[in-house]
Order: C-alpha cells, then structure tokens, then sequence
C-alpha cells in the first residue's frame, strides 16, 4: 500500500466524472459530475499533503470546497432560470449559440 | 522663333483674345441659352465669326506694322505646378494670322450658309452652338503660344468634330462615324500628348519659344521621337495614312461642317502643327522623309480611292484626304516646302470649301440624295451653283492661272527640287496625283452636272436660296483668285518670312515653266480619260457589279477599314476578350477563390459550433488526452 | 517503495488498517461514480454521488486530515447535496435523460477518450509517484507536543495566518456568489402584474385540455404500472393518460378480453379485471370513445 493507490484512484474518479460530464444531459447530473471531479482533486490534494507532510494541500482543499459551494449556488440558480424560461434542464437544449 | 524678336503686344493685338472669347461666349449662350434663344441663335453664332473675322483682319493689318511681325499676349497662368509652368498666353505672327483669317473668313462664309442649309432643321441652335464652339477651339489651336494652348484646342476641336459628325445622332451611321472619328483622332492625340510630355520632361517647357530655342541641345534620337509623335497627332486629326478612315466616313455630318471641319480648316491643323513645329522637324531629318512618305502615300490613296466612289461627298472627302496629302509632302520637304505646302493649305481652304458647299447645295436641291448615280443634268436646274462648283472644280484639277494651278504647281515643282532619285519619285507621285484628280473630279462633274437626267420622280432639283448661294459666289471668286493673289500679288513667301526665314532661291532641277506643261498635259489626260468613260456612255443608276479588282478595291476605300478591323479591332477585341476571361477566371478566380476557400473552410469548420456544450467539452477532453500521452511519452522517453 | 521508504528513516509506513480501509471505501466511492453516471434517473445519481463523497470523507480523515473529512462530510454531503436534491426537485424532477443519445458517436467517443485518459494518467501517476516518499503530517499537527494541537489548530493557523487574505477573498466570494444567486432566480413583477385568483382560474380552464390532474389507469387498466396509459372503454388507450414524469416503456398489459389465447382458454389470472369487461370486449353499439359524455377526459 503506497500513497500511489490514492492517487490513481483520484485519477479514476476524476475521469468518470469527465465521461459523466460529456454523456450525460440533465444539467444537475452534469453539475454532479463536475462536483465528483472535483472531489477527486481534493483527494489528490490531501494526499500530496500527507506526502509532503505540509498542511498547505489540505487548506487548498478547503478553499477548492468553499469554490464549488459557490459555483454550486449560481450555477444551480443558472439551471433554474434557464429552466424558467425553458421548460427544459436538458444542456442540449440550451444550443442557440452556434454557427 | 527663327531671327525674330516677339513682342508684347499693344493695341488691338492686345484684345486679340476676343478672337476666342466671342465665338466661346456664343457657344455658350447658345448652349446655355436653350430654347429661349431658337429663334436669333444662328444670327448670334454668325455675328460672333463675323466679328471674329473682322477683328482678326484687324489685327494682321495691324501686325503689318510691328516690328518683327510677331506680338506676343500674356493672359494668366494657365498651369503652375513644380517645374511645369504653362501659362496661358497667344502668339500673334504671320502663320497665326493665316489660319485665323483663314478660319474665321471661311468659317463666317458658312455660318451664314448654315443659316440657310439648316433652316428646316429643329436643332439649328446646337448647330450653331457646336459651330461656334468649334471656331473657337480652332482658334486656341491656332493662336497659343504653347504646345499645352495647342493641345487644348486640338481637344476642343475633336470634340467640336464629334459632336457635329453626330449632329443627327439619330441615325446610327452618324453616331457611328462619329465615334470612328473620335477614337482614331484620340490614336493620334495620344502621340500629341507624349510628344509634350517628353518636350517637358527633356526641356522643362512647352512654350513653342522654349521648344525651338533648345530643341539643337537634345539627343537625335528624343527629337526624332518628338518630331514621330508630333506626326502621329497630325496623322490623326488631318485624316492622314495610316489613320485616313476617319474622314470619309466623318461625311455623315451635315455639309456644312463638312465644309468647315472636315476640308477647310480643322484637317489641316495637322499641317499647322508640322509648320509650327519646324524647327523641331528641321533638326531631325528621319521624321521629315516620314512626313514625307506620308504624304506621298496618302495623296496617291486618297486620289485612287476617290475615283471609284459614288457619293459625292465622299469623293470630295477623299480629295480633301489627297490634297493634304500634298500639303504634308510639301512640308515635308523642308523650308523649300512650307510656303508652298501653306498657301495650297489657303487655296484649298477657299476651293474645297466651295466645292463643299456645292455639293451642299445640289443635296439640298435633291432631296438630301448623295448618290451622284442618280444625278446628272444639273447644269441648266442650278446654275449658281453649277458655275461655283465648276470654278472650284478647275481650281482643284489646277487649270491654269486658277488658284490650285499656282499652289500645286508649287508643290510639285518643291518636289522635284528635293533632288535625286528621291526628288523624282516625290514629284512623280505628285503628277501623278495631279492627273488622277483631274480623272476623279471630271468623273464628279460629268456625273452630277451632265448627261442624262437620272433622279427618280419624286425629286424637283431646285436653286438653293441666296443665303446659300452668295457664300458659296465669295468662295468662287475665292477659288479663282487666292491663288494669284497669294504668289504674285501678296507674296506669301515674304509674308511668312519672319516664320520660315528668307526663302532660299532653290536650284531647279526642272525649270518651273516646264513642270507647268507637263503637269498640265497629264491633267488634261486625266479630264479626257475621265470624259471617255464617263461623259461618252450612259451612266448606270445602280454601280455595275462586275467590275475589276482594282475598282473593287478602290470602292472599299483600298481596304482600309479592313486592314484596321483585322490589325486592330480584332486583335484587340481578342486581347481584351482574352483579358476579361484571365480578369475573371485568373483574377477573380484567385480572389474569390480564396475567399470562397476560406469561406467555405470557415463555414465548414463552423459546423463544429454546433451549440451542444457536450461536444465542445468532448473536443475538450480529445486535447487534454493528447496532452497527457504527450507528458507520458516524453517522461517515458 | 516502501523498502525506500524505511531507508529513509522519516517515513511513516501506511498500516494494515488503513489498507484495508482503502480497498474498501475506494471501490465503493468508484462504485458510486460509476452508479452516477450510469443511472437514468437523475435522484439516484445524487444518491450515488452522496456514497462517493462519504467515502472520500472518511479516506479524507485516514489521510491525517479530520477536519477536512468533517467538512467533507457535513458541508458537501450534507449542505451542497441537498441543495441539488431541491433544486432537482423543482426542475429536474420529470426530466430523466432517454435513453438515445442525440449526439453522434458521443458516447462512444467519451467512453474511449475517457478510458485512454484514465489510462493515460494513471499510468503517468504510478510511474511518477513510485518513489513518492509519506512524510506525514505529526511534525506539522500532531497533539499536544507538536507544533500544533492538532488537525484543526493546524489549520486554522495557516487559515487565519498566511492564507488570510485568501480566506477573506473566498468570504467575499461567496457573498457575491449569494447574492448573485438571488438575482439570478429573482423574477421581477411589475405591480399589478400578479394575477388574480379569477384570472388563473380562467387561464387554466381556457388555456388547457387537461384542467384537472390527468386520469388515471382507470377501470379498464390492464397493468398496474404508471408507465401504462389508461384504457378506454372499448380498450383503445386513452392519450391524454400518459404520465410526463415517467418515459415511455414497455409494459406488460393483461390481453383484452377474449382476444388472446388465455382467455380464450378460459385461464382466470390474477388480478384480471378482464372478467368483469368480457361483454364490453365485443360490443359494437357501446359508446365510441370521445363521443359524448360517458368517455373520460
């Protein structure tokens, strides 16, 4: 058992939320996904502090949850007034802006 | 100029600008005017020649008395920037006062001809205008004191030209000869304007002063060059080979510019233009045997053709191209030559003009018919008119002691004197054109005046009325006399002295008396040729069809027109056709397809905007994979 | 690895325990990923993502980071999921993604790039992190003796030390991210603009087909699902029954009366209402549908 297992594991969950991201369509899945990757960079971070035997990753971890927190807010607020005047969550339905 | 001081002038040479002025301000009411002045334009548009004509008399008796005989009048400053400095100024010497009482004292001539000739048209008032216009312009040819004077003038007159060959725009032949005339004129104006250009660029002037004082520093070849193209403009506005075309067909304009225009005056400022620049020919010899050639060729074209036409103004047109041919030959010759090539240019003025006008006369008595096929037996219906014609008709074959007789005489006399082979080719060429004049005019006469009556019912030949007629008794007695007066009474020679210098006493290779005999036998061959196989036999009304290749060719203007349509117009139409199709397909093709290139990439790849965030972010994580194998390889490395 | 790792005295060797707690809770935040991804309905993707982050708390506070776990675990778990539960119950209740996919080759084409970068990175991580030596963290927050009284007095140190100015910024954010929120789904009224009890009375019967909840299976259903549209009298579905909320699936209906095999054999299954329909399956001057007052809306 060596740190490394944490660390590919935080690389697994990182893609499966980037595949989540590019194959789902409900715009909430899709923040969910976005949210998983992010938390797989925050096991990354605390792993490399743990490594480094430094408190500074895990502080960035703190920092990366208070930014998601925020970004969850206005992009939830985002999903609801698209779904307002929309009738729709689906991200493939908000595509006016194209060739 | 040669020897002579210019002077400023005082007096009414001072006012000689009025010369202008009068006919351009007539022009201009006229055409400004509009209808309001239909009913007293044409007596305006006469009343400005006339007072033209009488100041310009003025003003040469006045001339008589200055010293040097040359007065020069500074007006403004036309053109002043950089080295160019072209003010705008008039020189009053002896050649100018020719061609203005020349120009005016024809030009007034028929003006009040005009009156007469136009009055059943509706738009005599342009005419008019367009006349006027013209007189004018002729005169700022005639009277600057620079080449840019001269070519502004030499413009104005083409435009004169074109408006009043197209006078009757209506009729297609009309709108086409006129711009036939204007395109072929503009060949030749070309050669004028670059002619100036390296007068300026070689001499930093173009006051004719400037131009003949240092004409001597330049290189031969840039004189030759200048002299050529100064030919070419001359060759283009006086109808000259190889741009004659122009001037027959140039006939479709009324006859009374006919006359003015295309005989009197205009076509000969290509003569002018080669005496005034004299000293320039006089330094390079390789364009004066140029001139010379020219000449010779265009007198034996003209004549030749002349005889197989059967539209007497078309015949006359192509005498007018013959006889100037002459005039270029004679000055062509040098010094010897100008005095006799000028005063066969008055002479020819007076006759030409007269004939002109008869022909004028008999077209407007038959029903505007110029097919002489279907003339004959005018002499007892017209009889003012048969006798002017018939005096203008002698003057021009040269009967003797009549006004042609002198000048022509002169011409192939100078010549001959030219000397050796060259000498004898030049005055054979010239007897021969004599003689061949003698045949074309006697057939003209034959066939409109005598013989049967051939016109159709329709048709009442008729006397023209006095207005017309009495211009056409000044012509006359013009014709028979000018000759005379010019050589023996007013020596010409000594008149233009200050212009030419002394006229040298030429060693004659024949003696005058018997160039005289010989040019009058072969003359008097022409006008008995020409009895035997026009007056003895009927004349068909309609041209026999079976005729040889000579007539054939002689017909259709030797081919001219084809010679240009096939050196030319069609190798330009297919260069230009050829240019449009590399314009559009290589040029445009290059262009738009670039455009249409990028376009098409940009709207293509436009298509990966597809608006789904998904696939962007696809697009996305392809190049976060690539940059990954990328680390991974180069770590692995 | 860990042979290098002894050798360099400092290291902490990773116990047995915590082994085994990562081979546990690894799979099951992997397991949660995947069920995300995977599942068609999108509550259950956030109940899958709330068994990921749980795991990852807990791998969290064995990575010596307790306060973080902790945090992971009420803030993320707790707060920000919730707040997904609502806003999915306001918008995304009834839109479940189908099952075909609009965009060509999308998922096939995410699905390779997905596992060539897993590969890839994984990969890059394993070559790269093979000497990665484990310093831990008692010099920096080990209990009374260390440098700090622990976990969360060290990070509280560093919070209200050097990441100060950090920390007021990320305040300040997410002041704005609240306030920005507010306007976002703020609706602006004008006065008088709101309706009326009559007006929207009005504008739900005038304005629709369907003013009341749409019908039910009804007594002619054949199927206890709510995927099954409701039936008619003569058995033909009644259209205006389909639910919105749940996508349209193969049901397996009981067979009308008297038109299939079973029941023409006189087999009785259960739950049948069938039997009580077996005059009605015949019937030709019964009531058409939608002809007059006895056909449900």
């Amino acid at each position: 058992m060596t740190l490394t297992y944490y660390l590919v594991l935080a690389a697994v969950l990182f893609t499966i939320g980037t595949v989540g991201v590019l194959v789902r369509r409900n715009a909430i899945v899709v923040f969910m996904c976005i949210e998983l990757m992010l938390n797989s960079v925050n096991l990354t971070l605390v792993t490399f502090a743990r490594s480094t035997g430094t408190i500074d990753g895990q502080i960035i971890a703190l920092f990366v949850m208070v930014v998601a927190a925020a970004e969850v807010v206005v992009g939830l607020a985002i999903i609801m007034s698209i779904y307002r005047t929309r009738s729709s969550a689906s991200v493939d339905d908000v595509n006016l802006l194209k060739y | 100029m040669t020897g002579s001081e210019t002077l400023p002038a005082d007096g009414l040479l001072a006012a000689s600008w009025l010369l202008i002025a009068l006919p351009l301000a007539g022009a201009a009411v006229l055409l400004l005017g509009g209808r309001r002045t239909d009913r007293w334009g044409h007596l305006l548009g006469t009343a400005t020649v006339v007072a033209a004509f009488v100041i310009g008399l003025l003003c040469t008796v006045q001339l008589t008395g200055v010293e040097g005989r040359s007065v020069q009048v500074e007006l403004f400053t036309f053109i002043q920037t950089g080295n160019l400095d072209v003010s705008a100024g008039l020189l009053f010497d002896p050649l100018s006062a020719l061609f203005v009482l020349l120009i005016t004292g024809v030009g007034a001539l028929i003006h009040v001809y005009s009156i007469g000739y136009m009055a059943h048209d509706n738009a005599r008032r342009r005419f008019f205008a367009y006349l006027n216009l013209f007189v004018a312009a002729m005169l700022l040819l005639v009277l600057g004191d620079n080449y840019v004077a001269l070519y502004v003038g030499w413009e104005g007159v083409g435009l004169a030209s074109y408006l009043l060959i197209a006078f009757w725009y209506q009729r297609p032949a009309a709108a086409t000869a006129a711009k036939k005339a204007f395109i072929m004129n503009r060949i030749g104006d070309v050669g004028l304007a670059l002619a100036i250009f390296i007068m300026f660029a070689q001499l930093g002037t173009t006051s004719y002063a400037g131009v003949h004082g240092s004409v001597g520093l330049l290189a031969g070849g840039t004189v030759t060059a200048i002299g050529l193209l100064l030919l070419l403009g001359a060759c283009g506005k006086s109808g000259q080979f190889p741009l004659q075309a122009w001037l027959p067909d140039a006939m479709e304009g009324p006859t009374p510019v006919s006359a003015l225009i295309h005989a009197a005056t205009m076509v000969t400022a290509g003569v002018y233009l080669i005496a005034r620049s004299a000293p320039v020919f006089d330094a390079t010899p390789t364009a004066r045997n140029v001139v010379l050639v020219i000449g010779a060729v265009t007198l034996l074209i003209g004549a030749i053709v002349g005889c197989a036409q059967d539209d007497i103004k078309k015949v006359l047109a192509y005498s007018t191209v013959s006889q100037i041919g002459y005039m270029f030959l004679a000055v062509g010759l040098g010094p010897a030559g100008y005095v006799a090539g000028l005063a066969h240019l008055l002479t020819h003025g007076f006759f030409k003009a007269g004939l002109f006008l008869g022909a004028g006369s008999v077209m407007h008595g038959m029903g505007d018919e110029t097919d002489m096929r279907r003339y004959g037996a005018l002499a007892t219906r017209m009889k003012v008119t048969f006798v002017t014609f018939g005096l203008g008709y002698l003057a021009l074959i040269g009967f003797p002691f009549l006004s042609g007789w002198w000048t022509k005489d002169a011409i192939i006399e100078a010549a001959l004197d030219h000397g050796g082979t060259w000498g004898w080719v030049l005055g054979g060429v010239a007897v021969l054109g004599a003689g061949l004049t003698a045949f074309y005019m006697t057939r003209l006469m034959l066939m409109t005046f005598f013989g049967q009556a051939r016109w159709g019912d329709g048709v009442h030949p008729h006397e023209s009325p006095p207005v017309m007629t009495a211009p056409m008794i000044v012509l006359a007695v013009g014709s028979v006399a000018a000759g005379f007066l010019l050589v023996q009474v007013f020596p010409l020679s000594g008149w233009l002295e200050p212009v030419f210098g002394e006229p040298a006493e030429a060693a004659h290779v024949v003696a005058p008396i018997v160039v005289s005999v010989v040019v009058t036998v072969v003359v008097a061959l022409g006008v008995l040729t020409a009895w035997l196989f026009v007056g003895r036999r009927e004349v068909p009304v309609t041209a026999p069809v079976r005729v040889s290749p000579v007539v054939r060719a002689a017909r259709r203007a030797l081919y001219a027109d084809t010679v240009n349509e096939s050196l030319f117009m069609r190798p330009g139409m297919w260069l230009t056709r050829a240019l449009v199709f590399v314009d559009n397909r290589g040029v445009d093709g290059v262009v738009n397809g670039a455009a249409a290139a990028l376009g098409g990439s940009s709207s293509r790849l436009g298509r990966a905007q597809t608006g789904f965030v998904r696939s962007y972010a696809l697009g996305m994580l392809g190049g976060a994979v690539l940059v990954a194998g990328a680390l991974v390889a180069v770590t692995a490395g | 690895m860990s042979v290098l790792a002894a050798a360099a005295g400092s290291e902490v060797v990773i116990g047995t325990g915590e082994t085994i707690v990562f081979w546990v809770l690894g799979p099951v935040a992997l397991a949660g990923a995947l069920g995300m991804v995977l599942s068609r309905n999108a509550m259950h993707s956030a109940l899958w993502l709330v068994s990921t982050m749980l795991s990852l708390g807990v791998l969290y506070v064995v990575q010596e980071a307790p306060f973080l776990g902790a945090v992971q675990i009420i803030v993320y778990t707790g707060a920000i999921m919730i707040l997904f539960l609502f806003v999915l119950m306001l918008v995304g209740r009834d839109s479940a993604d189908s099952v075909v996919e609009t965009l060509r080759g999308q998922r096939i084409a995410a699905t390779v790039l997905g596992i060539g970068f897993a590969a890839l990175v994984g990969a890059g991580i394993a070559r790269a992190t093979r000497d990665l030596p484990v310093v831990g963290l008692a010099g920096v927050q080990a209990g009374p003796g260390g440098a700090a009284d622990g976990n969360v007095e060290a990070v509280a140190a560093a919070l209200y030390g050097r990441y100060l100015l950090a920390f007021e910024v990320t305040g300040a954010l997410l002041i704005v991210a609240a306030v920005g929120a507010l306007v976002l789904t703020h609706v602006e009224r004008q006065p008088g603009e709101r309706r009326t009890q009559k007006e929207l009375s009005r504008a739900r019967f005038l304005g629709s087909d369907t003013p009341q909840t749409h019908p039910g299976p009804g007594v002619y259903a054949r199927a206890n699902s709510i995927a099954a549209p409701g039936r008619l009298p003569d058995g033909a579905p009644a259209p205006a029954s389909f639910s919105t909320g749940v996508e349209p699936q193969r049901v397996d209906e009981l067979p009308p009366t008297g038109s299939t095999g079973a029941e023409r054999a006189g087999i009785r299954h259960s739950g049948g209402t069938d039997a009580a329909l077996g005059t009605l399956g015949g019937a030709t001057n019964g009531p058409t549908p939608g002809s007059g007052s006895g056909a449900p809306r």
